[in-house]
């Protein structure tokens, strides 16, 4: 019995890897370098939902069937976010961070797998408090398009809005948060001087390559989905857009320790996965 | 049969009452007890990881939360850190993800032990502790499956009956037993 249990599994992981395969051939999404068991469960998720016979049918449908292949987009992409998220973070971001930024004339932000963009106008919020919106400039980007153009919309379910304000006052917020949005049937929508500055496009982390120079990259809870080897290309990415004394902000289960590029950053706050692009004498 | 050490990990779950039966089960292990024990707690997830702190003075094992592509290392225990979901990747490796939660809870029992079940196969052991749902049981299945060991703590000595019965209802157990017991044969099987 454990023989044919072992068997099967290795079928089974060759049939996901040869789906993994059709879509990246196909619509040039490529999940290839995803964390294998992070993968293998979320597609066997949809295939228990499509009520196929095996993952091999998955193969002929994801090939003839645009919108089964969005589905499975979705099912890996894992939108999950907060305006706010990890409070903690924002707050330094307002006391520690910006103190340094004050300085500069002009200051550009990428947020990396923004996913619906509540982290962006998290950013723009704090931005306007302490007075660098104006000018600052925004690149939001995401891999997905669905969820990018969410993010544009800047709409959310009212049910959500008690729990970013509990994040907003934690994350020393000055005001309510409800000074920054408008209700309309049961949705909050951000207000438009929010959006000003910000840019919303699709990027690939995975096959894109660096589109500006920043001096702040926010890519939080992307690359924990990744492999090694796919994160120190992603962070290579991010290594080409940051000059000397730019900042790279990863999320609170990520870190730097296992990347070749570590030796290019310095930890500036630590507990809060901040780091410095050193400065190369 | 060769008398190589058979078994690489321990995986094992815990709910309701857990914080207790995890000290006993600490306080029970041989001091040279070396295989790496990975561990989901439900815990609440804006929880301070003060469980760490409190198992770390039970034993000689170094407790620490599970870093993503950690490998886990012999002489060490690791807990799934609050709201992450625990993987084990073919490699040995950990994955953290938030992905939605499984059996209401995040980290889940089931996604931890179906993934290391896969890695680790006839070289794992599963245990499931003292809790009040059925969290752990569909994993516990597969580690059988794949020829590794399952062992479930007493209902009788659970301080919550529940987690402990469920298991036992869906597979054929290697072992029911209290949790000194459990400690005993853990360090029995290390030895090899
Ligand atoms: C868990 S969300 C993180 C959202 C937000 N940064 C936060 O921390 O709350 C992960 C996002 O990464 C995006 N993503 C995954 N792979 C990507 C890739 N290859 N390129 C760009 N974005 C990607 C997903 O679409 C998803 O929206």
């Amino acid at each position: 019995m454990k023989k044919n249990q072992n068997e099967s599994l290795e079928n089974q992981d060759i049939e996901i890897r040869l789906l993994v395969d059709a879509i990246y051939q196909k619509y040039g999404y490529d999940f290839r370098n995803y964390s294998q068991a992070h993968v293998k469960r979320r597609i066997l998720n949809r295939f228990n939902l499509s009520g196929m016979k095996n993952i091999t049918d998955m193969i002929h449908e994801s090939l003839a069937n645009r919108k089964f292949v969005d589905q499975i987009l979705m099912d890996l992409s894992i939108t999950v976010t907060e305006m706010f998220r990890d409070p903690a973070f924002y707050k330094a971001l307002r006391e520690e961070i910006f103190p340094l930024l004050q300085s500069y004339p002009f200051i550009k932000i990428w947020h990396a797998g923004c996913s619906s963009g509540e982290e962006v106008y998290s950013m723009a919020i704090l931005m306007k408090e302490e007075g660098l919106y104006e000018r600052t400039q925004i690149y939001a980007t995401d891999f997905n398009p669905v969820i990018i153009k969410q993010a544009k919309d800047g709409v959310y379910p009212l049910n959500r809005m008690k729990e970013f304000s509990v994040n907003y006052q934690k994350a020393g917020g000055k005001g309510s948060l409800s000074d920054y949005y408008t209700i309309n049937s049961g949705d909050a929508k951000l207000l438009e001087i929010l959006k000003k500055n910000i840019v919303f496009a699709t990027h690939n982390l995975v096959t894109d390559s660096v589109f500006a120079e920043v001096n702040l990259v926010i890519c939080r809870n992307v690359l924990i989905y990744f492999d090694r080897y796919l994160q120190d290309r992603v962070i290579k990415l991010f290594v080409d857009s940051l000059p000397e004394g730019g900042l790279l902000c990863l999320g609170s289960k990520e870190n730097l320790q296992f990347s070749s590029h570590y030796h290019e950053f310095n930890p500036l706050i630590p507990k809060e996965k901040i780091y410095i692009r050193k400065y190369l004498l | 049969m060769t008398y190589r050490k058979q078994y690489k990990a321990v995986v094992a779950g815990a709910s309701a009452g857990g914080l207790n039966a995890l000290k006993t089960l600490f306080r029970g292990l041989d001091e040279q007890f070396d295989l790496p024990v990975i561990i989901v707690q439900h815990i609440s997830p804006n929880a301070e990881n003060y469980l760490i702190h409190i198992l770390n003075e039970f034993h000689k094992l170094k407790v620490r939360e599970a870093d993503e592509k950690e490998v886990p290392q012999n002489g060490f225990a690791y807990l799934a850190p609050p709201n992450y979901h625990l993987l084990i990747e073919p490699d040995h490796t950990f994955t953290l993800t938030i992905d939605e939660r499984v059996n209401y809870a995040r980290p889940s029992i089931d996604v931890l032990f179906e993934t290391a079940a896969e890695a680790y196969k006839d070289q794992l052991i599963g245990i499931i502790l003292t809790g009040a749902n059925n969290d752990g049981s569909k994993g516990l299945k597969k580690i059988k499956e794949f020829g590794g060991m399952a062992i479930v703590q007493d209902p009788e000595t659970a301080e919550v009956d529940s987690m402990p019965k469920a298991a036992i209802q869906t597979t054929v157990v290697d072992y029911i037993l209290n949790v000194e017991e459990i400690a005993a044969l853990l360090n029995k099987l290390a030895r090899g």
